[in-house]
């Protein structure tokens, strides 16, 4: 068994790496509460966000406006809004004209999205094919705290990860659009009845979800110091698997699911012999598992039999 | 049923269009049946342009491409030569279907086959049973050539044993470190490097404090370097290639483990520079044969590269992509565009003159390439460990600092 404070500094890794799946399992979990669709090109969407997060770093650098928090936030703002707009485009071209489909065709139709914004990268990118160095803006430097480092950058990074967390939970329950996002997505037709334009909530819940994979995008970036093209088959799998191990439909268990998926990687790269080879293995099992044995997920109530 | 006119009368557009061919070939003069004449073969480039080690692939492909090039411009040579480029995404399933279309092609009459060495090993069947004489152009797995006595398959680059004999003793023996923490990816690729290092750092007398393989494309190494800073190494060696040694180097660095960092040839790109930055500086990567400046004929090759102005750098396995199309077009010029021929011909390869110095093949058809180089990051670029500042003693290896702390 190793050290306790080598076990608090792997619990931390999982934390890091938890918000960040959290953050893309928010956006599977509210599409698939308000149109019951699983949107398979939100890992790319998320792989976009840092890119265009790190282009409009590229430009701010380039206009003299480098470095520092402004420089930050503005490629949050930017980062968000071509994200969220993208997001919203690709709900209107792959799950809106295949509403009356089977499921698989636009599962089919999103999976064949993702490919193709992940070799638009690629493609038209400059050198698209390297990993590219991302800026670090947050703070550097750190502390040790009962033998954890902990790096002032990381504390950064959690605080705008659950800030995105807060923001959202506070538009879901405190405004009338997340009231509206609410109401279809318990029952979409009284919704329509009692006066919510469908098209605008579903837009809008495509924006949210888009638009938080554009921070942990971001937050990837800054915390990885690198980003890479196919980052985002991996984090689109990862955050699904958050997403149905908290529970599909669920903001609240998304969350909880990306936390655990993280912790469930570190933990068993740390403490199984070999682990570090079967890290994604321990994991996804644990997803199999609950898929079988309670397939609503930790915080759940649909059913994921459309899945 | 057709207008008997249309049959009859010339169209505009048809006027034009021969008049058009006419003035094509009165300008082309005296050269045009020269080019007529000759018959055109067809030579397969396969490689990694798309996914986590593309910039090698790409690399790779148009130092290929330039060797064509040169050899189409030249009066001299027999046959117009073609090319087939297939990506085999550093994947065996997808190689092996590359190789497949590569080699169920009769007009393809050999191919410069593969930077990665789970997809070069996962091919040397079909292009076996095709026939298809291959040269491998980056990968370094012993097993490519050693494994069995095809005679199709040729590779002009090392293997890695030497590589990590040379790296083991060079940390070992020359740099003095003792104890190694081993992180490597679960490919042949990476198991490979991590035996073959392992077997030679204890043979050097150091000692190998843990091993961890891990998923190729994996983005977080955070566990694994937790794990291995609890054993407090002097060295974090990786066995993978530069996606991945990218994010080892900078998430060391941020979770404070303080050792020496060494890849293998795998990391020696300029990509790995670009992307890790600062956290690249010192870092210690080892490759076969000279650098590209430094070789017989290297300065030729990075003008003529520069000249044809592809977009990506050349990388480190270019020169080896380009000697290896030169090869195969020598031997067609030679025994003219018979697989079998050619075959026979590559595999007796003897003191071949080439850029990268002369080239000899054994009975397995691998280069008995015995130059390792070494190399350490110096400011953002590759640099050769004896013309460092690190080997001059103007600097001091991160690793050695903190072994004196």
């Amino acid at each position: 068994m190793p050290p306790l404070e080598l076990l608090l500094q792997q619990a931390f890794n999982g934390l890091m790496l938890g918000v960040m799946y959290a953050l893309i399992a928010v956006g599977f979990t509210l599409f698939f509460g308000v149109l019951d669709v699983i949107h398979f090109s939100h890992g790319d969407i998320f792989m976009l966000g840092a890119f265009a997060g790190l282009s409009v770093l590229a430009g701010l650098h380039a206009a003299g406006i480098g470095g520092g928090a402004v420089a930050l936030a503005l490629a949050f703002l930017a980062s968000i809004l071509i994200t969220g707009l993208v997001g919203v485009a690709a709900e209107r071209v792959c799950v809106k004209p295949l509403a009356r489909s089977s499921p698989l065709m636009t599962l089919l139709a999103t999976l064949s999205l993702g490919l193709v914004i992940r070799e638009s990268v690629l493609i038209f990118y400059p050198r698209g094919a390297d990993p590219k160095r991302f800026p670090q803006l947050l703070p550097q430097g750190g502390f040790e705290l009962g033998g954890v480092a902990v790096r002032y950058e990381n504390l950064a990074i959690l605080a705008i990860g659950f800030c995105a967390m807060v923001a959202v939970d506070l538009i879901i329950n405190r405004t009338r659009m997340g009231a509206a996002i609410r109401a279809v997505a318990q029952d979409p037709e009284a919704a329509q009845m009692m006066g919510v334009n469908l098209d605008r909530t579903v837009d809008a819940t495509f924006f949210i979800g888009s638009g938080l994979a554009a921070v942990a995008g971001l937050l990837s970036g800054l915390y990885y110091g690198e980003v890479h093209f196919i980052m985002g088959i991996t984090g689109g799998v990862i955050g699904f698997s958050a997403a149905a191990i908290g529970g599909l439909g669920n903001v609240y268990g998304a969350i909880v699911g990306g936390l655990l998926f993280g912790m469930l990687q570190t933990t068993s790269a740390a403490l199984i012999p070999r682990g570090s080879e079967f890290r994604d293995v321990v994991a996804f099992a644990v997803v199999m598992l609950f898929l079988i044995f309670r397939p609503s997920g930790i915080l759940g109530e649909k059913s994921v039999e459309r899945v | 049923m057709s207008h008997p006119e249309s049959s009859s009368h010339l169209s505009r557009r048809e006027i034009l269009r021969g008049g058009a061919a006419v003035g094509v070939a009165l300008a082309l003069g005296p050269a045009a049946p020269a080019l007529a004449q000759k018959k055109t073969v067809k030579l397969a480039f396969i490689g990694p342009l798309t996914g986590g080690t593309a910039s090698n692939g790409l690399g790779g492909r148009n130092s290929f491409l330039l060797a064509v090039q040169e050899r189409n411009a030249d009066p001299k040579s027999k046959y117009q030569y073609e090319t087939e480029v297939l990506d085999d995404e550093c994947k065996p399933t997808v190689a092996v279907q590359a190789a497949l279309k590569a080699s169920s092609d009769p007009q393809v009459v050999a191919g410069v086959t593969h930077y990665c060495s789970v997809t070069a090993i996962a091919t040397v069947d079909t292009y076996h049973k095709a026939g298809m004489p291959a040269m491998v152009w980056g990968a370094v797995l012993p097993e490519i050539t050693y494994s069995h006595d095809y005679i199709e398959i040729t590779r002009v680059n090392g293997t890695m044993i030497n590589q990590n004999n040379v790296a083991a003793d060079f940390a070992v023996k020359t740099l003095g470190f003792k104890t190694f923490a081993l992180i490597h990816d679960t490919t042949d690729y990476g198991r490979a490097h991590a035996k073959w290092f392992t077997e030679f750092v204890q043979k050097a007398g150091g000692k190998i404090l843990s091993t961890q393989g891990t998923a190729k494309d994996q983005k977080d190494y955070a566990a694994e370097l937790t794990r291995a800073k609890g054993d407090k190494p002097e060295v974090i060696w990786y066995g993978g290639l530069t996606p991945d040694g990218v994010r080892v180097k900078v998430q060391m660095d941020k979770l404070g483990v303080r050792a020496q960092f060494q890849g293998t040839s795998g990391i020696k790109s300029d990509t790995y520079n670009e992307t890790a930055g600062p956290s690249a500086e010192g870092t210690l990567a080892f490759v076969e044969g000279a650098p590209t400046e430094k070789l017989p004929g290297g300065k030729k090759f990075l003008d003529a590269y520069a000249k044809a102005a592809f977009k990506e750098p050349s990388e480190a396995y270019g020169p080896f992509a380009y000697v290896a199309a030169n090869l195969v077009i020598d031997a067609i010029e030679a025994v003219g565009p018979d697989r079998a021929k050619v075959a026979q011909r590559l595999k007796r390869t003897k003191n071949a003159n080439t850029i990268i110095g002369p080239v000899e093949f054994d009975d397995h058809g691998q280069n008995t390439v015995s130059l390792i180089s070494k190399y350490v990051s110096q400011d953002g670029k590759w640099v050769l460990w004896e013309d460092s500042e690190y080997a001059s003693g103007k600097r001091t290896l991160p690793g050695l600092k903190y072994k004196k702390l």
